[in-house]
């Protein structure tokens, strides 16, 4: 087998998939207005093609079993034809420095479209019943398109810039989304934040770009791994500028999948509509700071892969703790989704290569239910959002309920549902990661507990949050009459419900139901080294210690029955316990004072001093030099000082200049221009000739 | 006959196809003065042809030219037109293109095109605004296609005029003020740039061989016989000549600290005119030192490399900081002009293949995106008859199409991937970072494509979004046919030229290789 499996064809096709919603939104954005329901089943039919295209694919991958057939890219061996675009210099000399456009396509790209074009297509169903009546209804469904080509062409990217190209794009897609209902000071707020945080991110990025490109002279990521391999003597001896390099490129990754310190985006992104935060900000998007270290797992080092197990597990704890103590239902499920983003980037710190992106997978499909349940709550709730004034919904809002549910227990980790098998796999991770250790061995246990820990902490905020909306009695007159949302909104709900039962293990058909048999360990798995161009990956390992299954369970469990107890039963009193737990409460409730933290320190002096001192300076100091000049040399001309020579000299030849260029130009229009040069250039030769020995 | 006509103007020996660019505005000028004052409409229209042609044929010229022949050397030069002028001092009446020029000559024939219809408002002498506008347009490109030092002086002399005239004519408030502060400063490079020029003369004369001609100066530049063994209190002439040639573009461009009449001159243009100084006024200060002030002393250059790529980063991150404090529009988006022409100093400063053809490409994104922001800016003080950042909001949901169209030339300026000035600030940043000397610059700058993002962002926040703020805006007309089709071709350039950069950087490479050549650097 060689890279021919996939021919050119075929990754024309995969460009089919990203052009589909790129066409959809061109059509949208200028004719929207005038089509029939306002456009919205035009990007909609486009990501279900879309869909159907993806599907295609990834049962072809998953029909090719040659586990060294990993990775493959458009990008030619030198003599053949592919799919490529010479972008920064299309007549380059070969061997020079270029950016060359390429699909990379291999089984975890194959993995992603799915999930993509997946939850992509779901959202557009949904938002045709969510967004209904919203005066840039039309609107809506081209950003989204616009975001679904980008989130697609960052996924089959095959080279570093590109992928960042497409990174940027999401970017701006989401700040545009966040924004979409600008007139709310808040939500125009929320999206100059989110934009700005990740920017931060980004440009550690693509520091780690350019000292890649110092070294290898390409950002083509199947030649940087090639060349990663003569470079480390196959990943034995690791450079230190690769650890640094990989950290930068971490950094984006940090941004975009909302990583401490720059978390503080996401939960103000939910000021978006919900079906944004579901897609966007739950499913895809913010994944791909995961996707990022998945594609690009190859070039960390193990000390940056220490630093990345940290922050992943860090953020894990970090986010469940704080969400506990939220009261709106769709932060809640933001700093779950941070909770969540630190497990997968935990996990493959810990080297849980397999667990971390089976993870992604899994929680694209719950998380997106969730956040699209969360959105049939808040419009069966006339847009309340205070999780205060629900209770009681379950009879009301019974698809909603049981479909959320499922949901919660997948995201949970109950064994059945499809978030256990990976979340169990990663906490397997950790736990052998910390038993094997690195070169810093203690620091290896904390990941291992802090995820377990965050596991109790994450069905606790969960059931809290089904106690609160599901059960008891109404709190509010919206409350009493909520209702059942349409059918464009509830059959996503149904699907995704599905995805989170079976996505994972399909022990309906097989029985595997303890999930020693999962398929995406099969499919995706640990890179290892490149051998001619390919990628070799490690044969599926199988972790299945029963510690961590039976810790994973328990402490599960354990959260579901404290909620039950504080919400449920009200044995305990959520408020006393606040009481009793005094600062600390506090501070969980004020989610540490990060934000305070960055306003106070960055943003306050950036913006309110820094600048302004810059201006100041500026418009008196620089301008006040330039006009004491000025003046100077006028009061010098009117009497007369000690430059005479230097100053007025300049000024009476530049008034005698001025004059006779003035009256040049008012002649030129009556005779012709050649006389006048003549005369012109003869005096500023002379002038020239002048100064310069004067100089002399 | 179609080929043969358009060989006999353009191509072989005798074309004249850069005359005609040059010149046929200053036709249309003279053409102007026979109408009578109050034909409006009719100098306009005149106006709008004078100004179509050069940008039909500078389209022209681009299909022509064929990027493989290199440049930067007298052999490179292609649609050579070459005769004695005075040949008393040896000036030539010499002109040629090669890849850098050819760009920055079609987006100056664009901009100018497009300044016309910005104009239409204009009802105050609109007969002398339009000639001035052309007489502007053939200094301009005169600039850009001579390659004697002498005639490019005059062209250079013959542009600044105008744009005093109009500034100062056709004027904001303070409109007196600034077109003194612009006169005076560019007086000040133009003196500097005439001693050079005469200095320059009257040492090749003394290596035997006077000439004004750029690409011979610079030969003998490279080849050590340019005031080698002179020094002028104590400084080799060659330092002395690449520092005076340096200030005078560097005003042009212009870098911190020679940067304040920037933006007291936009504030006070008026649009079309901000447009013009923007979008290819400052590129000359840039095109002016790869073309003139590098090649004559390119050790000088080598040597002082770093310097530039300092001042480079200081316009980049101080014109950042500075812009972000602004509260007038138009003075934000000057000051960012600021910032964004530091990434061309830097890329030159880096002495990197890459960094070069990262400031020549910035060259041209800047001035495409510039051009739009001012546009932008246009737009909105022609409704409200302020620029006050402050005083605005929630223009978005009254103005989506205008809100649209703004957003392509924020995005573009603030340097977002697959928008042009993305391309620029990669490619200065990769040359940055390849230079030994600049690598820790790439650091600093990096915090500037922060700051540039902030600013730009929280623009777009105070003018389009939030709350509606003052009920008269609610009246205002969404963007017009006209201005619409004024921004239009430059947001398309943006994108353009961002997804597919190797359209533009192919006519560049082969002549920055040349001219990399001949600065000694391969």
């Amino acid at each position: 087998m060689d890279w021919h499996t996939f021919t050119t064809v075929d990754f024309a096709w995969m460009l089919a998939i990203p052009a589909l919603p790129l066409a959809a939104f061109v059509i949208q954005i200028f004719f929207g207005r005038w089509l029939p329901r306002k456009g919205d089943w035009v990007p909609t039919t486009a990501m279900g093609f879309a869909l159907v295209l993806a599907v295609g694919f990834f049962l072809k991958a998953m029909g090719i079993f040659d586990p060294t057939l990993y990775i493959q890219s458009s990008n030619p061996p030198p003599g053949e034809t592919g799919l490529s675009l010479a972008w920064l210099f299309g007549n380059a000399p070969s061997g020079a420095p270029n950016i060359v456009f390429s699909v990379l396509f291999d089984n975890l790209t194959a993995v992603m479209l799915v999930v993509v074009t997946g939850v992509s297509f779901l959202v557009h169903v949904y938002s045709i019943g969510y967004m209904e009546g919203d005066k840039r209804y039309g609107r809506f469904f081209a950003y989204l398109a616009l975001f679904s080509f980008s989130m697609l062409g960052l996924v089959l990217s095959g080279n570093l810039l590109f992928l960042m190209v497409f990174w940027e794009l999401v970017g701006l897609t989401s700040y545009l989304l966040i924004g979409f209902w600008f007139e709310k000071p808040s939500a125009a707020h929320a999206g100059f934040k989110a934009f700005i945080t990740t920017r931060i991110g980004d440009v550690g990025m693509l520091l780690g770009f350019l000292i890649i490109f110092k070294h290898f002279q390409t950002l083509d990521i199947v030649t940087i791994f090639q060349k990663l391999g003569e470079t480390t003597g196959d990943f034995q001896h690791w450079p230190g500028w690769v650890t640094a390099a990989g950290l930068l490129v971490f950094c984006g990754a940090v941004g975009k999948s909302a990583q401490f310190p720059l978390h503080i985006w996401l939960p103000d992104a939910m000021e978006g509509p919900t079906p944004v935060s579901a897609l966007i900000h739950a499913a895809t998007m913010v994944a791909a700071g995961v996707y990022l270290v998945g594609r690009f797992y190859l070039f960390f080092s193990p000390s940056a892969l220490l630093v990345i197990a940290m922050v992943g597990s860090f953020t894990a704890l970090f986010a469940a703790v704080i969400g506990v103590c939220q009261w709106d239902i769709k932060r809640v499920l933001a700093y779950s989704t941070v909770s969540q983003l630190g497990y997968m980037i935990a996990a493959l710190g810990c080297g849980a290569y397999s667990a971390g992106l089976m993870h992604l997978m899994t929680h694209a499909w719950f998380k997106a239910g969730l956040f699209l349940q969360s959105g049939s709550v808040i419009i069966g709730m006339h847009h309340e959002q205070d999780m205060r004034h629900m209770g009681g919904l379950r009879k009301k809002m019974p698809i909603t309920f049981w479909t959320m549910l499922i949901c919660t227990l997948a995201l949970c980790g109950i064994p059945l549902f499809a978030g256990f098998y990976s979340k169990d796999a990663i906490i397997a991770g950790a736990m052998h990661a910390a038993a094997h250790g690195g070169p810093a061995l203690w620091l290896w246990y904390f990941p291992a507990i802090a995820l377990v820990v965050a596991a109790g902490l994450t069905s606790f905020y969960m059931f809290r949050l089904i106690f609160l909306t599901f059960y008891g009695e109404p709190r509010s007159e919206h409350a009493e009459h909520a209702h059942e949302t349409p059918w464009t909104m509830t059959v996503p709900l149904m699907v995704l419900a599905a995805l989170a039962l079976f996505s994972a293990s399909p022990w309906i058909f097989n029985g595997d139901v303890l999930g020693h048999h999962l398929w995406f360990p099969h499919v995706v798995a640990h890179p290892e080294k490149v051998e001619a161009g390919r990628l070799v990956v490690e044969k599926a390992a199988e972790e299945h210690g029963v510690l961590p299954l039976v810790m994973s369970i328990l402490v599960a469990l354990g959260g579901i029955f404290l909620a039950w107890a504080f919400y449920y039963k009200k044995w305990l009193s959520a408020e006393e316990w606040a009481r009793k737990m005094g600062w600390f409460y506090k501070a969980v409730y004020n989610k540490f004072y990060v934000d305070e933290f960055v306003m106070k320190f960055i943003v306050r002096p950036v913006v309110f001093h820094w600048n302004v001192a810059c201006a100041a300076f500026d418009k008196y100091v620089i301008d006040g030099i330039v006009n004491a000049v000025g003046r100077g040399g006028v009061e010098a001309s009117e009497g007369s000082g000690w430059f005479d020579k230097y100053v007025i000299d300049g000024i009476v030849n530049a008034v005698g200049f001025t004059v006779q260029v003035f009256g040049g130009i008012a002649r030129l229009f009556q005779t012709g221009f050649l006389d006048q040069y003549l005369a012109f250039t003869a005096a500023a030769i002379a002038l020239g000739a002048v100064l310069f020995f004067f100089f002399l | 006959m179609l080929g043969g006509i358009l060989n006999q103007v353009a191509g072989g020996e005798g074309g004249i196809l850069l005359s005609l660019i040059t010149f046929v505005p200053i036709l249309g000028m003279l053409v102007i003065l026979f109408i009578p004052k109050k034909q409006h409409d009719i100098i306009r229209t005149i106006a709008g042809v004078a100004t179509g042609i050069p940008l039909a044929l500078s389209i022209l010229l681009w299909f022509l030219f064929d990027p493989s022949k290199g440049g930067a050397t007298a052999e490179a030069m292609q649609f050579v037109e070459r005769h004695a002028w005075i040949p008393t001092f040896h000036i030539q009446y010499y002109l040629g293109v090669d890849g850098l020029s050819v760009p920055l000559i079609f987006l100056n024939c664009l901009l100018l095109f497009i300044a016309v219809p910005a104009s239409w408002k204009i009802e105050k002498g609109v007969k002398g605004y339009f000639m001035l506008l052309l007489l502007l347009e053939t200094g301009i490109t005169g600039c850009f296609v001579a390659l004697d030092f002498f005639l490019f002086y005059i062209f250079w002399e013959l542009m600044l005029l105008p744009m005093y005239f109009l500034i100062g004519i056709w004027g904001g408030p303070r409109r007196e003020y600034a077109a003194i502060k612009f006169f005076l400063y560019t007086l000040a490079g133009s003196v500097l740039m005439l001693v050079g020029l005469v200095a320059v003369y009257l040492i090749s004369a003394k290596e035997g061989n006077p000439t004004f001609d750029l690409m011979a100066l610079a030969e003998m530049a490279r080849s050590g016989k340019l005031g080698a063994n002179w020094s002028v209190l104590g400084m080799g002439f060659k330092t002395w000549l690449f520092w005076f040639l340096f200030v005078a573009f560097a005003i042009k461009v212009p870098i911190v600290p020679f940067h304040t009449w920037l933006p007291d001159a936009h504030v006070e243009a008026p649009t079309p005119i901000s447009v013009i100084l923007a979008g290819i006024l400052l590129k000359l200060g840039g095109y002016g030192m790869l073309r003139i002030n590098f090649p004559l002393a390119p050790e000088a250059f080598r040597r002082f490399a770093v310097v530039l790529a300092v001042i480079g980063l200081v316009s980049i991150v101080y014109g950042a900081f500075v812009a972000m404090a602004q509260k007038d529009f138009k003075k934000l988006v000057a000051y960012s002009s600021v910032s964004h022409m530091g990434y061309v100093l830097l890329g030159f400063g880096s002495l990197a293949l890459l960094g070069f053809a990262g400031g020549a490409f910035q060259m041209f994104a800047h001035g495409t995106s510039s051009a739009m922001m001012f546009l932008i800016v246009g737009v909105i003080y022609d409704r409200a008859h302020h620029r006050d950042l402050n005083r605005f909001g929630g223009l978005g949901s009254r103005m989506p199409y205008y809100a649209g169209l703004a957003s392509v030339g924020f995005f573009a300026a603030l340097g977002l991937p697959s928008m042009s000035g993305f391309v620029a600030e990669f490619l200065t940043l990769i040359g940055a970072y390849e230079g030994d000397h600049t690598r820790w610059m790439v650091l600093i700058a990096i915090v500037g494509v922060v700051i540039t993002a902030a600013y730009i962002l929280w623009t777009i926040q105070r003018v389009f979004l939030g709350p509606m703020k003052n009920e008269e805006y609610k009246k205002f007309p969404d963007i017009s046919l006209r201005e619409a089709i004024c921004q239009a071709p430059l947001g398309l350039l943006c994108i353009l030229f961002g997804v597919l950069p190797f359209l533009l950087l192919d006519t560049m490479r082969p002549s920055l290789e040349g001219l990399m050549g001949v600065l000694g650097l391969k």
